[in-house]
């Protein structure tokens, strides 16, 4: 190739035909091939990439993804009532402020010296979480819920030394997904069944099943479902009984009101922190939480990072640094505690940044708004003939089932309506809960105006009254 | 600009703002965010919401969050992030492994647009066609690179994608009902995780050394191979920056052994182009996307590890996987022989836009220039690092690496007594992050460097003049060393209560019971 002819990409600094030629010399070299003489002939890759051609200038680049992107619909535009984990809440300006400084955005590993600030955040982080959970040790995020609910429920197993756990049949299909994987071939899952008409946790079933091999039993409060499980106690009671460890994930919004799980006997909680000042990204702006309380044997367990505080050789200066870091796999590889390398870290911040914008009154604030607007709007659709909320004849926070099955109408038709009138309407539940039917899960949060939900009102109203099918139907439509 | 310039070693000091921790922030009264108020016509029809919660389930006390006002908050966490060096403002090769590479700040104003940042995984497919198009056309770019034949994107990070390896393995070894097949072959200079991540899903590790060349063993990789082999999970090249020149005879040896073989190339970024996971016939492999890839660390996630696979594990692969018909991009949640998920919904999608926007910035001519400037900037290091009194390369005397280079302070602590550690820490009160290398430390007195492509020629000068300055001092004045570091956030770290129960405190309410009262 020419390399005077080429132009030098703005990423790539030393492609400057004189920088490289005084670099080569420099390493007594003449041609960059000669670097790559250990890799033989015949595991060299001798044809080309077909990538696609090379938009060099930023401007033409922008112009380009800008144009793919803008084949998405964003929830900025719509109404969105989809959550189960994901989940739409507003995003304070300076959230997104702080998780943009090159400096959280672009540092990795550094020393607790020229990275303090990200070992204080994320004790911040730490710390904040504990008071919303009331529990004394939190860990650096994990990936997800989904992650954290897996590692708790391997952390019970080695507590114990067991190897069954026992799982709410009506946790997030997605995180089942994960916790079966994550617990393969190691620990055994079986479920416990739901009252049909309530939703909690058919407690005779969990005795039954509950037994010298059981290392604990996690279910979700609120569910993924949307109902309330007020039964916490007497589940962390027939745990216990038989020295079994209780875990549960929460949605950590709804603890401004709700009362915090360390507060019905649970001993490891945990859940994702999305919803804490991290915008939904497609669902990658989920991080994991786990809490626990302050026990050695507890905190010997856990696989993540945990930053702790102390001193330095300053007077009164804070210094911090790696609790127990001979549990990891960093210390220890395959002795260590699960695995721990790159997760979530930069949502931990936000999550700190969020929390301390919110203080104790926002966040009962922000749970009475979300308590009212849900109730709201479960109200308004009950009246629609043939529509029923919630569901599940229990309390709910955010989220709750609404069931279409009398209204002769399938959840997809009415999406499809909805789409129409640009609102994304719940997600169908019959794949995942196909005894529910017609069935379609709702998030309601403080995002929603009372005229965004009388204009989903209004628009159930319409689908649901009208004679047959609304001929609505898109192309490629997938609710099912 | 051929010349050489006169490269010095700064004045620095790094911002040191005392800051408090926020909870001594806290003022009553003080509010940071108001949130949406009810509406009046919903507060009438529905009351306080707080009384349709069972009376066991409410909340007594409010949690004791600080209440600091709202530039105050922003003022704490500015001061907190100027506490931090990001690669956007040191020369960030210190940190070997890693790949600390340019991560460019167009890519940064696409992620922030409502059309990905406010997007939610379960909308129609035909409300988000560009998210997955993107999704599957990097599918396809990583196909391109890796000469493998389908990519998931759903792993968190280079761990989850191992597990994700190990988990796909045990799958396929279930569905052919060969339950005997329980051994993970690694090596010491493969990623802690190769192990740690493989041993979550039962497997028993064994794990090969290297032989004088700075190599895994061949004999030693056949001495371990059996009826139990499930597979080889390794690097190549591995932290020393030192290529395998027999990496097919593993995956041979393995094949013929019966096991598969999946290559971490968590960080690829000396070979796009040059060779791939296919002409060395691995069955898997997984690029992380926030190092070769550009997306950012963000002091430690969220990062994605793309795991790709030949076609015959096709149908292990954790759903949903992104296909196109020719007409529209849709998801498929049907694979035969699925392992689930390793992670909710469809991963870290911002990374895989970054990836994207990188990949299309560069084209294939581009990403090859990337990995020969990278190993360019790495060779051209290494010369000069050979040169430092004290400092050394273990392995392969007289011979070029790829990326990096795993490089040892033994001869400095002998002759001064100054550690890596100390080296560390004095590299900070320059501006500078240096890292150590992973547990065990097989090189003695380890320090890793990767130049990347990002840095400059004169940046690397700088960064080189900053380790020729403390190794100076080190032969001078050890104690200026070891004392270190001076010009920091922070002085030298009391680390005695961080590994004791009855001292540690990992969060501040842990912290004022243990040490306030």
């Amino acid at each position: 190739m020419n390399e005077k002819n080429k132009s030098v990409h703005p990423y790539i600094p030393n492609s400057v035909p004189e920088v490289k030629a005084k670099m080569m010399k420099d390493i007594g070299i003449t041609d960059i091939e000669e670097l790559y003489e250990d890799i033989p002939e015949h595991l060299r890759f001798k044809g080309k990439m077909n990538l696609p051609e090379a938009l060099t200038s930023e401007y033409a680049l922008k112009r380009h993804v800008e144009g793919v992107l803008l084949k998405n619909l964003s929830c900025k535009d719509h109404i969105s009532f989809l959550g189960g984990g994901c989940w739409q809440h507003y995003v304070p300006a300076i959230c997104d402020e702080i998780n943009q400084r090159s400096e959280f955005l672009t540092a990795y590993a550094g020393e607790p010296y020229e990275d303090h600030g990200r070992f204080q955040s994320l004790f911040e982080y730490e710390s904040l979480m504990a008071e919303l959970l009331d529990m004394d040790v939190v860990n650096v995020p994990t990936y997800d819920w989904c992650q954290a609910a897996g590692t708790a429920i391997r952390m019970a197993g080695r507590i114990t030394g067991r190897n069954e756990i026992l799982v709410a049949d009506t946790v997030s299909p997605e995180r089942l997904a994960v916790i079966r994987n994550y617990c393969h071939p190691v620990m055994n899952i079986r479920l416990v069944k739901h009252c049909p008409q309530t939703g909690i946790m058919d407690l005779e079933d969990m005795e039954t099943k509950t037994s010298s091999k059981t290392a604990g039993v996690y279910f979700e409060n609120p569910s993924f479902l949307g109902f309330i499980e007020h039964q916490g106690e007497l589940i962390s009671e027939i745990a216990h009984k038989s020295g079994a460890i209780s875990i549960v994930g929460v949605d950590p919004v709804s603890l401004g009101v709700i009362r915090p799980p360390s507060q019905y006997g649970v001993d490891i909680v945990c859940g994702d922190i999305q919803c804490l000042g991290v915008h939904m990204f497609f669902g990658g702006g989920l991080g994991g939480f786990i809490a626990s309380r302050d026990e050695e044997k507890y905190v010997m367990e856990y696989p993540s990072r945990l930053f702790g505080i102390t001193k330095t050789a300053v007077e009164g200066e804070y210094g911090f640094g790696d609790v127990a870091y001979e549990r990891t796999s960093f210390a220890e590889r395959e002795e260590g505690k699960e695995f721990v390398g790159t997760h979530a870290a930069l949502w931990g911040i936000t999550a700190a940044v969020y929390l301390s914008l919110m203080g104790p009154h926002g966040m009962k604030e922000l749970n009475t708004v979300i308590l009212q607007k849900s109730h709201y709007l479960m109200k308004q659709l009950s009246v629609i003939s043939g529509v029923r909320a919630p569901y599940f004849k229990s309390s709910h926070f955010k989220e709750f089932v609404v069931d279409f099955n009398e209204t002769g109408k399938t959840v997809k038709d009415i999406n499809t309506y909805l789409r129409s009138k640009k609102i994304f309407g719940g997600k169908s539940l019959r794949s995942v809960f196909p005894e529910l039917g017609e069935s379609a899960l709702y998030c309601v949060t403080e995002i929603h105006t009372k005229e965004n939900l009388d204009s989903l009102i209004q628009a159930i109203r319409e689908i649901v009254d009208s004679a047959g099918i609304l001929d609505l139907r898109e192309e490629g439509s997938t609710d099912d | 600009m051929t010349e050489d310039k006169t490269i010095k070693v700064r004045k620095f000091h790094q911002a040191k703002w005392d800051e408090p921790v926020i909870f001594e922030l806290d003022t009553k009264g003080e509010r940071g965010i108001q949130v949406p108020r009810v509406e009046k016509e919903i507060q009438e029809q529905i009351g306080d919401g707080i009384s349709t919660l069972p009376e066991n389930m409410r909340r007594k006390e409010a949690p004791a969050l600080p209440e600091v006002s709202q530039m105050r908050v922003l003022k704490h966490f500015l001061r907190l992030s100027q506490h931090c060096l990001g690669a956007d403002l040191n020369v960030d090769i210190g940190q070997g492994t890693c790949t600390m590479k340019y991560s460019p700040k167009i890519n940064e104003v696409l992620v922030r647009m409502p059309e990905a940042a406010d997007i939610h995984p379960w909308q129609d497919e035909s409300t988000v066609q560009g998210a997955l198009e993107i999704i599957y056309k990097v599918d396809t770019f990583l196909r391109e690179i890796s000469g493998l034949d389908q990519f998931t994107f759903q792993p968190g990070g280079g761990s989850a994608a191992i597990l994700a390896m190990a988990s796909i393995v045990h799958a396929y070894f279930e569905s052919k009902a060969e339950t005997g097949r329980d051994e993970i072959i690694t090596t010491i200079f493969s990623h802690p995780s190769d192990a740690a991540a493989t041993a979550v899903k039962g497997f028993k590790i064994i794990t090969l050394y290297q032989n004088e060349d700075g190599l895994p063993d061949v004999e030693a990789l056949k001495k371990a191979l059996s009826e139990r082999t499930a597979g080889l999970f390794i690097t190549n090249p591995e932290d020393t920056g030192i290529f395998n020149p027999r990496i097919d005879e593993f995956t041979k040896l393995v094949h013929e052994a019966g096991g598969f073989c999946g290559y971490d190339q968590a960080n690829a970024n000396g070979i796009l182009g040059i060779t791939r996971a296919r002409e060395a016939n691995f069955d898997m492999c997984f690029f992380n996307l926030h190092k070769t890839f550009s997306s950012p660390h963000g002091c430690g996630g969220p990062g994605l590890g793309a795991l790709g696979v030949k076609k015959e594990l096709r149908d292990y692969l954790p759903v949903p996987v992104v296909e196109y018909n020719g007409e529209s991009y849709y998801v498929n949640d049907n694979l035969p022989y699925t392992i689930g998920k390793v992670r909710g919904f469809f991963g870290v999608f911002p990374a895989v836009l970054r990836a994207y926007a990188w990949i299309m910035s560069l084209g294939a001519e581009g990403l090859k220039e990337a990995a020969h400037v990278a190993v360019l900037n790495n060779n051209y290091v290494l010369k000069k690092i050979r040169e430092l009194r004290g400092a050394d390369a273990p392995y392969a005397e007289g011979r070029h690496r790829i990326e990096q280079v795993r490089y040892s302070w033994q001869k400095l602590m002998e002759e001064t007594g100054v550690t890596t550690e100390d080296v560390i820490c004095r590299m900070a009160d320059f501006g500078f992050h240096l890292w150590t290398s992973h547990h065990p430390f097989v090189v003695p007195e380890p320090f890793s460097i990767e130049p990347t492509e990002s840095y400059s020629k004169d940046e690397l000068d700088e960064y080189i003049a900053g380790l020729a300055k403390v190794v100076e001092e080190a032969y001078e004045d050890p104690e200026k060393v070891k004392n270190a570091p001076y010009n920091s956030v922070i002085h030298k770290i009391d680390p005695s209560s961080l590994d004791d129960p009855d001292k540690w405190a990992i969060t501040w309410r842990a912290y004022l019971k243990k040490h306030k009262t």
